[in-house]
């Protein structure tokens, strides 16, 4: 597989980073979640962080060197083998409960992308999707797959209060509040799982290049 | 045992936060006038990640529910200990039931209240630090409210000993150009390091809102979603920036336009709504210098007060 070269630019005094050539790419986000991988461990690092097609790298700004940083990046991304674009991702399912209180707004994005609910939640679960990096709250993932069939715009009027673990469509993303929050995304469902906490082994349920799948554990009518 | 009386704006349990968990989106956390928090410390002996209360204005009463030795650092108040005066930046000796308060912040935004043995908050993700955001952290991951009680770890065997000064502020914020600083005019790049920015009411220990010319970009490219770090300025579309401090989220869409450098980010904690600040350009050689030259005075100053006492 041939490669466009990355731009790479520091961030503050202590943090290099890497841009892939747009487009955006899935194939792309997965040699993100590689690299990240790659790097961990590296001598100085504080943190590695993946963003959308991008990916940032903070040191110790005590024992930053620039060159040795961006030597660094650039060695891990060229050793990067293409054979191993295939390597194996967990897989997390999220049971969800669609509809009625847990999902409000289940029947507006029936209405506006023309489906029925029952096919809206068929549609939602069938998909496959990828945590193509994660922020906004702790936990929260910024999924990628969501079929372009159940694209709906955010509410004109925001929520001042969305209970953790609602399941949203916001624009062409879909993703599930970690915790309780204002937030503008169509709420289509809910789930029991915790996506955030503090006092587990692995504070997040998700991380960054898992793939997720939302099963439906009831629908519910409004 | 410390008992909280009357919290103030906002007061919240605070130490030098969280590190390596930005990825799955879990900020830092932590004291905004890390330095401060420092010297407080330092004065007490204590571990420098021991925790303490962050204090936002005041006014602030807490009761001591053990002989404790306390210190405050950042910005100034009229602090007395039940009813006399004390110094900011002096280690005092409270007795059980004393009641310290603070009020009539003269300068400064933040103070840090520091006692032997520091605040025994939980350990929770590698810090005691509150995440107001994410709701963990200190107590319940909330800011104190009056009837809190918080454990405080094992006392010290201390005696009167020397004070220290807290350095002076000035609206001076040193800044290095960030990754999209390129993608703004030429008039928007002078304004942004020439004019006055005043912070507004609306800033928090996510963000600190700056309201000034609007900063325009020569094209509105749409960035996707990157890291940023305390000290990110971000300008968004209404051309106001943001500096992203301790509790902001960890990745974000706006674009950087430059970023403070770590070692005035104090700077940031102190400056109240109203105040103006000023960028100055700097290097990234010198921003570490900088950094490097506050941690070492940080440690000859914790050096000094231990063989002095000790």
């Amino acid at each position: 597989m041939s490669q466009a070269a990355p731009h790479y630019y520091s961030l503050g005094e202590s943090a290099v980073a890497l841009a892939l050539p747009a487009p955006a790419t899935l194939a792309q986000q997965r040699r993100i979640w590689r690299l990240a991988a790659s790097l961990a461990g590296a001598p100085g690092v504080l943190d590695i962080i993946p963003g959308m097609n991008n990916l940032t790298v903070s040191y110790h700004p005590l024992d930053f060197d620039p060159d040795h940083a961006f030597d660094c990046l650039r060695q891990h991304w060229v050793a990067l083998s293409a054979a191993d674009d295939d390597a194996p991702a967990r897989q997390v399912d999220i049971p969800v409960c669609y509809g009625g209180e847990a999902g409000p707004d289940l029947a507006e994005v029936a209405r506006h992308t023309g489906l029925t609910p029952a096919e809206v939640v068929k549609q939602h679960c069938a998909a496959e999707y990828q945590v193509f990096f994660m922020g906004f709250q702790p936990g929260f993932a910024y999924l990628g797959g969501l079929p372009e069939a159940l694209a709906t715009p955010r509410r004109a009027q925001p929520r001042t209060r969305v209970p953790a673990g609602s399941v949203g469509i916001g624009g062409s993303q879909t993703g599930v509040y970690p915790a309780c929050s204002p937030g503008g995304w169509q709420l289509i469902g809910h789930t029991r799982l915790k996506l955030f906490d503090p006092v587990a082994t692995q504070p997040t349920l998700l991380q960054p290049g898992d793939r997720v799948r939302f099963v439906c554990e009831e629908l519910r009518h409004a | 045992m410390l008992e909280i009386l009357r919290p103030g704006v906002q007061t919240s349990v605070q130490d030098r936060g969280r590190r390596g968990l930005r990825h799955l989106g879990i900020a830092q956390a932590g004291a905004l006038d890390m330095p401060a928090l420092y010297r407080a410390n330092s004065l007490l002996g204590n571990d420098p990640d021991a925790a303490g209360l962050e204090i936002t204005l005041g006014p602030v009463s807490v009761r001591f529910g053990r002989d404790a030795w306390l210190a405050l650092s950042g910005a100034h108040f009229h602090p007395e200990l039940n009813g006399r005066p004390i110094h900011t930046g002096q280690r005092v000796f409270a007795q059980a039931g004393h009641t310290l308060t603070l009020s009539g912040c003269q300068y400064g935004m933040r103070t840090y209240l520091a006692v032997d043995g520091g605040i025994d908050a939980p350990l929770t993700l590698g810090a005691r630090a509150t995440d107001l955001q994410g709701g963990f952290g200190g107590v319940h991951g909330r800011a104190l409210e009056a009837g809190d009680r918080l454990p405080l770890g094992a006392p010290r065997a201390l005696r009167d000993g020397p004070g220290c000064r807290s350095p002076d502020w000035t609206p001076y914020v040193r800044a290095l150009p960030g990754p999209d600083y390129a993608s703004f005019s030429p008039s928007a790049q002078a304004a942004f390091w020439q004019r006055q920015w005043t912070v507004t009411p609306s800033s928090n220990r996510m963000g600190m809102r700056l309201r000034g010319t609007p900063l325009v970009r020569r094209h509105n490219m749409d960035l996707l979603s990157h890291a940023v770090f305390p000290g990110v300025v971000q300008a968004p579309p209404d051309g106001q920036p943001i500096i992203l401090l301790a509790d902001a989220q960890t990745t974000g869409g706006y674009p950087c336009l430059a970023t403070v450098i770590q070692a005035d980010l104090w700077k940031l904690a102190q400056a109240r709504p109203g105040a103006h600040l000023h960028f100055v350009p700097c290097s990234a050689a010198d921003a570490r210098a900088a950094l490097a030259r506050q941690v070492r005075e940080g440690q000859r100053l914790r050096h000094a007060l231990r063989t002095l006492t000790e």
